[in-house]
C-alpha cells in the first residue's frame, strides 16, 4: 500500500494498485468532536476531486467531506452507519469512508505526505 | 471560521477554562469553552449521571431595588411578580408591543430585592429596557462584579451540601443567600439541563476558588457550552434567538404555562404588559403555528433552519434547534409547525441536503425532568 497522502481539507487517501481508500485525518476528527452520523457514497457513485463525496455530523455541526481524488466509488464503509464513533476512535483505520477506483493517479502528486501535512497543520495555528 | 470579535470579553473563570483544556470559542461576545477534553458526549452524559459545573457568568445578573419593583416588572412581563413569595423563583418573558418575546429570564424574590438573570446576548438591551420602563421608584443594580456558576445533575445536591448544607434544603425554583467556602453567594435551585441542580451567584474575585473547590469533588466535571445546548434541547427548553424571538409569541412558543393566571384576561391583574391584547386574542382564538418537539426517524441530525414539509412537499414550518441527543442516543429537534401538525405522533418531513427525512412530532421534554420538589 502507498504512503498516506493528505488534502488541505484534512482528508487522507491510501492507494493499492488503482484503488484508493479515503478517510479523514486525526486532526479533523478531533476538531469535529464526537461523530454521531456519517453518510458515505454508494458503490458506483462518480466523485470529483475536491467535491463533496460524504457527509459527517458531529454533536456540534454537519460537515462536508470533499474527495481528495477523482474516480468511481466501489464501496462505502457501511459499518459507519451503526458505529459513527469509529471515525473518532480509529480515523486512519476502521473509520475509513469509501474505497474508490482512481481515474487519474497523477492527482496524488498534488497531495501532501505525512511530513508536509504535519507542517501544514502547524501553519494553521 | 468565526469573524474576530471587536472586543471579546472574558469571565472570571477564563484562565481556569484554559488550564482545564477548554476549547474556547466566541459566544455572545464572550470567550467561552464549547467543550473540555472529555468532549460533548461524555460531558452531557456526565451531567445526567453525576454533576457538571458550567460557567454561565456571561449571563446578566441584575438586582431590582425598591418597594414597587415587583409591580413595575409586571408592566414588562406577562407573569405574576407581585405575589411571588420571598425565596421563590419564576420563569418570565419580556414581551414587545406585538406580543413577541424580547428575552426570557428568571426572577427571584430575594426578600429585600428582586434578583433577575437574563441571557448574555440580550443583557444590554434588557437592562436598557428595564431602566427605561421600571420608573423612578426602582433602582437597577447591574451585578457585573459577580460570576454565575451552574452545578447540575443528580449528584449536585450531595456535592453542594458538603460545602453549604443549606443548599440541600432548597426546593426547585427557590433561592437563598448562603456562604459557600467563605464566599457570600446567592443560590437558586434551577438550571438549564432538565436535571436537579443549582445556579450560584458569587463575587467575581471568589469565583475561581469556588469553581476549583467544586471541581475537587469526585462527582464534578467541567462542562462546556456544547453539552449545555444538547442537555437543554433534550429537556425541551428554549434557546432565545433560536426557538423563541421577537417574531414568536409565548403561545406560539408553547410557553402558555409561563403566563401566570393572575395576568390573563380573567385574572386579578390582567394585561398591562406589552402585547397583552395580542396574547389575549391568541388565548381566545388559538395560534396558527406552534413550537413542537421533533424526533427524526433515522440517525441523521436535523439542524436549525431545516425546512419542515408535509407529504406533498408543502412547507409547514422549520426546525429552530436540532442535533444529537446523547441521552437518547438519537437525533432530536424542535421547531414550529402549522396548527394542523402539532399533535404528538404526527408524521412530518424535514428537508436535509435536498432530501426529505421522516420525523415524528413528539412530546417534550424528551427526557424525564428530575427537578427536586421535596
Amino acid at each position: 500500500m502507498s504512503e498516506r497522502k493528505y488534502s488541505k481539507d484534512h482528508e487522507w487517501v491510501t492507494v493499492e494498485g488503482d484503488v484508493g481508500t479515503v478517510g479523514i485525518s486525526d486532526h479533523a476528527q478531533e476538531q469535529l468532536g464526537d461523530v454521531v452520523f456519517v453518510e458515505v457514497p454508494e458503490a458506483g457513485t462518480a466523485v470529483e476531486k475536491d467535491e463533496q463525496a460524504a457527509t459527517i455530523e458531529s454533536v456540534k455541526a454537519a460537515s462536508e467531506i470533499n474527495s481528495p481524488v477523482s474516480g468511481e466509488v466501489i464501496e462505502g464503509n457501511a459499518a459507519l452507519a451503526e458505529e459513527p464513533g469509529t471515525v473518532n476512535s480509529d480515523p486512519l483505520g476502521a473509520g475509513w469512508f469509501y474505497k474508490i477506483k482512481l481515474s487519474d493517479t497523477s492527482e496524488l502528486d498534488a497531495l501532501m505526505d505525512e511530513d508536509a501535512y504535519k507542517a501544514y497543520l502547524d501553519s494553521l495555528d | 471560521m468565526t469573524a474576530p470579535e471587536t472586543e471579546t470579553k472574558t469571565t472570571p473563570l477564563n484562565a481556569l477554562h484554559r488550564e482545564l483544556g477548554g476549547r474556547m470559542v466566541p459566544f455572545a461576545g464572550y470567550d467561552m469553552p464549547v467543550q473540555f477534553p472529555a468532549g460533548i458526549l461524555k460531558e452531557h452524559l456526565h451531567t445526567r449521571t453525576a454533576a457538571g459545573l458550567f460557567d454561565v457568568s456571561h449571563m446578566g445578573q441584575v438586582r431590582l431595588h425598591g418597594g414597587g419593583a415587583a409591580l413595575a416588572m409586571e408592566a414588562l412581563v406577562p407573569v405574576d411578580v407581585a405575589e411571588l413569595e420571598p425565596g421563590k423563583q419564576r420563569y418570565a418573558l419580556f414581551t414587545n408591543a406585538a406580543g413577541g418575546i424580547l428575552d426570557d429570564l428568571m426572577i427571584t424574590n430575594a426578600g429585600d430585592h428582586l434578583f433577575v438573570v437574563v441571557n448574555a446576548a440580550c443583557k444590554d438591551q434588557d437592562i436598557a429596557h428595564m431602566r427605561a420602563h421600571l420608573g423612578g421608584g426602582v433602582s437597577l443594580e447591574v451585578l457585573d462584579d459577580r460570576a454565575l456558576l451552574a452545578l447540575q445533575g443528580p449528584q449536585a445536591a450531595a456535592v453542594l451540601a458538603r460545602l453549604a448544607p443549606a443548599a440541600a434544603r432548597l426546593l426547585f425554583m427557590t433561592g437563598a443567600a448562603m456562604e459557600i467556602g467563605g464566599a457570600p453567594c446567592y443560590v437558586t435551585r434551577s438550571g438549564y439541563t432538565g436535571e436537579d441542580g443549582f445556579e450560584i451567584s458569587v463575587p467575581s474575585g471568589l469565583a475561581e476558588a469556588l469553581a476549583r473547590r467544586l471541581l475537587a469533588e469526585p462527582e464534578v466535571a467541567p462542562i462546556g457550552l456544547g453539552a449545555r445546548d444538547s442537555l437543554r434541547l433534550e429537556a425541551g427548553l428554549c434557546l432565545y434567538g433560536h426557538d423563541i424571538d421577537t417574531t414568536t409569541t409565548p403561545l406560539e412558543g408553547a410557553l402558555a404555562w409561563a403566563l401566570s393566571k393572575s395576568r390573563r384576561a380573567d385574572g386579578a391583574r390582567p394585561g398591562g404588559y406589552p402585547g397583552a391584547e395580542t396574547i389575549f386574542a391568541q388565548f381566545e382564538n388559538g395560534v396558527t403555528r406552534r413550537r413542537v418537539g421533533l424526533r427524526p426517524e433515522g440517525r441523521a441530525p436535523v439542524r436549525e433552519g431545516a425546512e419542515l414539509v408535509d407529504g406533498e412537499g408543502r412547507r409547514i414550518g422549520a426546525v429552530t434547534s436540532g442535533g444529537f441527543g446523547p441521552s437518547l442516543g438519537a437525533p432530536v429537534a424542535m421547531g414550529y409547525v402549522e396548527k394542523a401538525y402539532v399533535k404528538a405522533d404526527t408524521a412530518v418531513q424535514a428537508m436535509v441536503r435536498g432530501k426529505p427525512l421522516a420525523l415524528t412530532v413528539a412530546k417534550m421534554p424528551f427526557v424525564q425532568q428530575n427537578y427536586y420538589r421535596g
